[in-house]
C-alpha cells in the first residue's frame, strides 16, 4: 500500500494490533487522519499530512521530521493504540 | 506456465484454464465456485496487454513479509539487519517489517536469542512501521540425527505407526517450547509480534505445535501481533489423529485452517495455495483465488494470501515473472477480496 510513503504502515498496524479486516482498518485510519479512504494511498496528500502530523516519512534526513521511535510515540497517540516498543521505551526511561 | 516457461494463449484458452482451475479448487476444498463475473474478471486481468498490472484506486492492499531481512542477505549484500529494515521502510516503502535470522527456524535461533534481541531492540528505535520477527516452526529439525526425537519419516515405512506418532508428538512439544521461548524474547525486546512462517510444512503435528504455541503466547501477551503463515493449501496427515479444539488437523484446507488460527489467537492468517508447475498461470490463478476467497469469506481476522515463488498462482521459479506476480496480486485484491498479501 506504500508504507510510510502513504498510510500503509498505519493500516497494517491496525490489522496487527486490533485484528481489523482491511475495510475496517482503512476506515479507522482515515477517520483518525480526517481524510477519505481513497486518500490513504495518495503519496502527495499523505506526505504532506505525515509532515503536518510529524509521524515520519521516507525523507527522514530532511528537516526535523520525527523518525523511528519518535514517530511511533506520535502514531500510538494518533491511532489510540499501545505500541510495544513505545511501552518498552517508557518503561526503560521510567516515564511510566 | 507454472514452471515459468512462456506460452501464448487465446482469450478462450485463458477462460477455459481459469474455469478448470476454479473447478479443481471447488472439488478438492468442497467450497463455493467463483461467479461468472468473477471468472471473467480474472480472465480480464490475465489478458491485459501491459507487462505490469495493478488494482483500481482504493483497492490497495497492505503487505506482510516472510524472511524479510533474508531477502537482502541472500543477494550477497553484507549489511546488518537494522539497516535492511530501514531500507524496507524508506526505500521499498514496505507496510510492515520482518526481521529474520539466516537459519530461519526456531530451534537454531533459540541459542542466539540475546543477539536477536539486540537486533530487534535497535531496529525498533530507528523504524516506524510495525516490526515482526519471523521464523519457521520446522518440526523435522527435532528428529534424529539433527534432533532428539526418532524420525517419523523412517518409522512409517517400517510400519511402526504408533512409534511414528509418538515421535511427532514428542517433537511438537519441543517445538512449542522453542516457539514460545524465542517469541517471548523478541517481543520483550520491542518487536510488535511474531510471524510463524511455512506452518505445517511437516504436516499436522507441526500445525498442532504452532497453534498451541500461539495459544500460549496469546495468553502470555494479550497485545502481541501473531501471524500464522501456512506452508501449503492442505495439511498433510503425517500423524493423522492430532486435533486442536476438537477438530482433526489432517486434511484441512485454508477455509478451515483459518478458523483454528483464530481460535488459537492469531492476528493475521496467511493462506497458501500451491502452484502446479505443469499447469498454466491462468489455471493456477483461478484455483488460488477460489481457495483464498473461500477463506476470506469465513474469516473473522485479516487474511493475507501468500503470493510469491510457487504459491498464490505465481510460477515456481527463482525469479518470478513480474507480469504473473502483478496479475496474481491484482486478482487476489479485486476478486479474492484479501485483506493483504
Amino acid at each position: 500500500m506504500g508504507g510510510i510513503r502513504t498510510a500503509g504502515d498505519l493500516v497494517a498496524r491496525m490489522q496487527l494490533s486490533r485484528k481489523m479486516r482491511l475495510k475496517e482498518a482503512k476506515e479507522y485510519v482515515a477517520d483518525k487522519l480526517k481524510i477519505s479512504v481513497d486518500e490513504l494511498a495518495d503519496e502527495v496528500i499523505m506526505n504532506e499530512l505525515r509532515r503536518d502530523l510529524d509521524i515520519g516519512d521516507v525523507y527522514a534526513g530532511m528537516g526535523e521530521q520525527a523518525r523511528g521511535i519518535e514517530a511511533k510515540f506520535r502514531i500510538a497517540s494518533l491511532l489510540d493504540v499501545d505500541i510495544n516498543s513505545v511501552q518498552r521505551f517508557l518503561k526503560k526511561t521510567k516515564w511510566q | 506456465m507454472g514452471d515459468g516457461s512462456f506460452v501464448t494463449l487465446s482469450r478462450e484458452e485463458v477462460l477455459r484454464d481459469v474455469e478448470e482451475g476454479v473447478a479443481d479448487a471447488v472439488k478438492r476444498g468442497k467450497i463455493e465456485s467463483l461467479s461468472t463475473d468473477e471468472i471473467e474478471h480474472i480472465v480480464d486481468i490475465c489478458c491485459r496487454p501491459q507487462k505490469f498490472v495493478s488494482v483500481e484506486k482504493g483497492n490497495e492492499l497492505v503487505l506482510t513479509y516472510d524472511s524479510g531481512t533474508l531477502k537482502v542477505t541472500r543477494l550477497g549484500i553484507p549489511i546488518g539487519m537494522p539497516q535492511i529494515m530501514q531500507l524496507y521502510e524508506r526505500v521499498f516503502a514496505a507496510d510492515t517489517l520482518e526481521l529474520a535470522y539466516v537459519h530461519y527456524s526456531f530451534k537454531p535461533i533459540k541459542s542466539i536469542v540475546p543477539e536477536e534481541q539486540y537486533a530487534v531492540a535497535e531496529t525498533s528505535l530507528v523504524t516506524a512501521a510495525p516490526l515482526l520477527y519471523g521464523a519457521m516452526p520446522n518440526l523435522p529439525l527435532y528428529t534424529q540425527p539433527d534432533g532428539p526425537c526418532p524420525n517419523a519419516a523412517e518409522l512409517l515405512p517400517m510400519g511402526k505407526i504408533k512409534e511414528a506418532k509418538q515421535a511427532q508428538e514428542e517433537a511438537a512439544e519441543y517445538a512449542i517450547k522453542d516457539m514460545v521461548f524465542v517469541s517471548s524474547g523478541v517481543y520483550e525486546a520491542g518487536a510488535d509480534g511474531i510471524d510463524f512462517d511455512t506452518t505445517a510444512a511437516a504436516g499436522d503435528a507441526e500445525f498442532y505445535a504452532t497453534l498451541k504455541a500461539t495459544e500460549k503466547l496469546r495468553e502470555k501477551y494479550p497485545e502481541m501481533a501473531i501471524e500464522i503463515g501456512m506452508a501449503g493449501e492442505f495439511v498433510l496427515g503425517f500423524h493423522g489423529e492430532l486435533e486442536f479444539d476438537g477438530v482433526r488437523l489432517a486434511g484441512l484446507y485454508p477455509h478451515k485452517q483459518v478458523k483454528l488460527a483464530e481460535k488459537a489467537g492469531a492476528s493475521i492468517f496467511g493462506a497458501v495455495v500451491n502452484t502446479n508447475s505443469s499447469r498454466t498461470f491462468p489455471w493456477n490463478l483461478g484455483r488460488a483465488v477460489t481457495f483464498c476467497k473461500a477463506c476470506v469469506e469465513v474469516a473473522d481476522i485479516p487474511v493475507h494470501a501468500n503470493v510469491g515463488m510457487g504459491v498464490g498462482g505465481v510460477p515456481l521459479v527463482m525469479t518470478p515473472p513480474i507480469d504473473c506476480v502483478s496479475r496474481a496480486s491484482a486478482a487476489m485484491a479485486e476478486v479474492g477480496k484479501l485483506d493483504g498479501l
